[in-house]
């Protein structure tokens, strides 16, 4: 079925329906998306949104972008990170204004909490900056969006998996995706496309993300020849239950909780005496894995399984049961545990892709390293690229990046649909994927994704992870690239046409397998430590070398490589102490 | 320890009607009982349909009944339903929502009458700068409404809409009203009341407390439903 839509949003977290509710104000718009949208993933969001409102102390959007580029080890594009923190002001507001229901300061405003590597006066002390509504921000912030968008009667094509994008040239004519429900394939035509399909976290073994996070929109973008920037930086959160790898919020720290290791010391004094358990997330996770080698973690012996105490008895029952009852309830579901009498074993999990689809602030994606601009096509969001985070993104900025980029994305895109013509479209412009889909279902495929599956995230945790070395990487990529090739004999078990959830998890397979392969490569190809990029045989950042961007892309069976300068207009970069 | 699972499964454009099939796999005290159906799913019979996303009890999707109770896959523990070694999980669909296939339901009615009781906030002055003010016990009023993942469990498990009243708004629905009704920022009482104070609406409930039990959240759903009923009358009296 062929359908024409002036704007075509792919996915419907938070940063595909603030887009979807600007640009729903000028054209015509859909939202197309695998879940139904209550099911995206910033509805697994916890700790809170930054906002320097200063509601309880002293605050100042300078200082939010100081930390945001500091915390980004400095790869961050400064003007993003200035524009970041100062629209974030009228973001927090516009969503409480929205419905948001925030937790309140005595006086009745929005009340605000410390988190990791959020500081006064450039690195002083950490700052009550995090908006947070409990444990449960992102949850709030998901829905109050989507109850906008149906206050604004936006279309939605819920369980729509798209699988391609049709690029003509140097624009974007559309997208094709398949109806879940009935296994049809539907071209979707489009003056203007945006892609905010979240994260792809599911390609690491232990992992914070939902099964969705397959990274649809980076995939299918580089399969159609945009560079992907940045790859090279994934984001492992501190603390993840042990061995499951469900997301502990970083609020839990906010609070006052601390983390342990089997001496009962606070080991982050050792660290960062300055910010302690609240420095950001690349050194915390990196100094956990400190403590276990040195034979210190809960187990003392060294081993995968051994993991470090988030402790949080000291904050009471009270403080729990109301700043972090989700936490709470994770502890008794998942561990038998209340965090107000026992600590929660921790481990770092697989988070969040700093890298992705570049775009400029107005959520135009490039083409090049010399900054050409693709026409009509879109991306905010954790998929996207703005270099807001650098190579690491500090707690709450996710929101962030959601709220300001999405909306900016929006409206960018909105006003480029008034003013175009569609592109026209291949009579045949769905026929690869017909064609493909066919393949997956033919019988003589007889491979089973699932070894493959298992396989690339064992590999992808275990060499690419929190440090790194050449030796180890060398020999994953090429073990990368024979299970990529290994797709090729990949097919579905069951044929038929409708809620093939086989066929729908083999599509999602692929776009794992060659983000990992790219991640992979580009993580090989820096050889320096910066931010979550460790490398144990590179342990220091070279600015003289690696102060700038990778744009990525395939190129025939391989990978070629690119960069792009970083913005630094407005804070040189100096060694980073927290 | 092998744990077996009868499932029940339908696939409309195949099957006449519903049949269960058994399965065994490997699993731990600790899985999840998501775990145990990605594994069937991965490593026996990809043809089982389900919905899954966040596998911690945040995102709604795999509302289903496990042993005749709604519950969260990712948020039921093998441990915590199988109680002796003989002992089987069995696992349904959601009622009162047609099967589209196997552990799968047909959302559209669902979120219809989610649509019907303008679940937004309502409210034409905007503060002229910043944030509405709102004290923290106001806040309070909200909180376990707003805590709603619209997983469906609730409306699976009424009676009401099952048996006297299909045509019943649903638990869901009316929590999601009142979330905004007891918003002190909000102004849509009016117009929700369009949807509440019907014979299909608040009326309705017969307190069950049903939809409280399997609540996956732990939302006193049916309290919810009473203070709507009591804040219809309250504003009928005034009236």
């Amino acid at each position: 079925m062929v359908h024409e839509y002036e704007a075509v949003v792919v996915g419907a977290g938070g940063a595909g329906l603030y887009a979807a509710l600007e640009a729903s104000q000028k054209v015509q718009t859909a939202v197309l998306s695998k879940l139904y949208p209550m099911r995206s993933h910033t509805g697994a969001a916890q700790g809170g949104i930054s906002a320097a409102l200063g509601n309880l102390e002293e605050d100042d959007p300078d200082w939010h972008a100081f930390d945001t580029i500091k915390g980004g080890d400095y790869l961050t594009d400064q003007s993003s990170a200035v524009l970041l923190a100062e629209d974030a002001i009228r973001a927090v507001v516009d969503l409480e204004n929205r419905g948001l229901p925030f937790n309140r300061t005595a006086e009745g405003k929005i009340d605000q909490r410390r988190f990791g590597g959020h500081t006064r006066n450039y690195g002083e002390e950490a700052v009550r900056r995090s908006c947070y509504a409990a444990d449960r921000t992102g949850h709030m912030i998901l829905q109050t969006l989507y109850q906008q968008c149906i206050k604004s009667e936006v279309s939605f094509f819920d369980e729509y998996h798209v699988v391609d994008a049709i690029i003509e040239g140097r624009r974007c004519a559309g997208v094709v995706a398949v109806e879940l429900s009935t296994g049809e394939v539907h071209l979707f035509k489009a003056k203007a496309v945006l892609f905010a399909t979240g994260g792809f976290g599911r390609m690491f073994q232990v992992t914070s993300n939902a099964y969705a996070n397959t990274g649809d929109g980076p995939a299918v973008l580089a399969r159609r020849g945009v560079p992907l920037e940045d790859m090279e930086f994934f984001q492992f959160h501190p603390t993840g239950i042990r061995g499951m790898g469900i997301l502990i919020t970083e609020g839990v720290r906010g609070e006052g909780g601390i983390l342990r290791n089997r001496k009962g010391e606070r080991f982050m004094e050792r660290y960062t005496p300055t910010l302690l358990d609240l420095a950001p997330r690349d050194i915390v996770a990196r100094s956990i894995i400190s403590e276990i080698r040195a034979g210190r973690g809960a187990l003392g012996d060294g081993s995968v399984d051994d993991y470090v105490l988030l402790d949080a008895t000291h904050l009471g029952k009270d403080v729990i049961e109301s700043k972090l009852p989700d936490i709470a309830e994770f502890c008794r579901t998942y561990l038998g545990i209340d965090p107000a009498d026992r600590a929660i074993p921790v481990m770092p999990t697989a988070h969040y892709a700093m890298g992705g689809i570049p775009t400029d602030l107005d959520g135009r994606v490039l083409a090049d390293e010399r900054g050409n601009l693709y026409e009509g096509l879109y991306a905010a969001g954790e998929c996207a690229c703005v270099s807001v985070h650098g190579a690491n993104r500090l707690g709450t900025n996710s929101l962030v990046d959601l709220v300001v980029y999405g909306r900016r994305a929006g409206i960018s895109m909105g006003t480029y649909a008034q003013d175009n013509l569609f592109t026209p479209v291949p009579k045949d412009g769905d026929a690869e994927v017909r064609l493909f889909i066919e393949g997956l279902m033919n019988e003589k495929r007889k491979l089973h994704g699932d070894s493959i599956r298992r396989e690339m995230q064992s590999v992808m945790m275990e060499k690419f992870g929190i440090y790194r070395n050449g030796t180890d990487m060398q020999h994953a990529v090429a073990r990368l690239a024979e299970l990529r090739n290994g797709f090729n004999e990949v097919g579905a078990r069951f044929r038929g046409r409708r809620f093939n959830t086989d066929l729908t998890e083999i599509i999602e397979l692929r776009n794992l397998l060659d983000l990992s392969f790219l991640t992979a490569h580009a993580a090989l190809n820096r050889q320096e430590s910066r931010g979550a990029h460790s490398r144990e045989d590179f342990p220091d950042r070279d600015d003289k070398n690696w102060l700038k961007h990778s744009l990525i892309r395939f190129e025939g069976s391989g990978v070629s490589i690119g960069y792009r300068p970083v913005d630094i207009s407005k804070w040189q970069p100096k060694p980073r102490k927290y | 320890m092998k744990v077996r699972i009868k499932i029940e499964r339908f696939d409309p454009e195949q099957d006449n009607s519903p049949y269960f099939k058994e399965y065994a796999v490997e699993a731990e005290g600790t899985d999840r009982v998501l775990d145990l159906l990605m594994r069937i799913k991965r490593e026996q019979d990809g043809s089982l349909a389900f919905r899954k996303s966040c596998a911690h009890g945040v995102c709604g999707s795999d509302a289903m009944r496990i042993n005749s109770v709604e519950r969260l896959a990712c948020k039921t523990l093998v441990q915590d339903i199988l109680k002796g070694e003989d002992e089987i999980i069995i696992i349904q669909p959601l009622r009162n929502l047609p099967v589209q296939k196997d552990l799968m339901v047909d959302q559209e009615e669902f979120f219809r009458r989610y649509r019907t009781v303008s679940p937004f906030l309502i409210n034409d002055e905007k503060p002229l700068e910043g944030e509405y003010t709102q004290s923290p016990e106001e806040r309070s009023r909200i909180d376990d409404a707003t805590k709603c993942i619209l997983c469906e469990s609730c409306y699976s498990a009424c009676p009401v809409i099952q048996g006297p009243n299909p045509h019943f708004l649903g638990p869901a629905q009316i929590v999601q009203a009142q979330r905004f009704n007891d918003d002190t920022r909000d102004r849509g009482f009016m117009r929700r009341l369009e949807a509440l104070d019907t014979p299909d609406g608040a009326w309705s409930c017969e307190n069950h407390f049903q939809c409280t039990r399997v609540c996956p959240r732990g939302i006193k759903v049916t309290k919810l439903i009473n203070q709507t009923k009591r804040e219809i009358k309250k504003f009928r009296e005034k009236a």
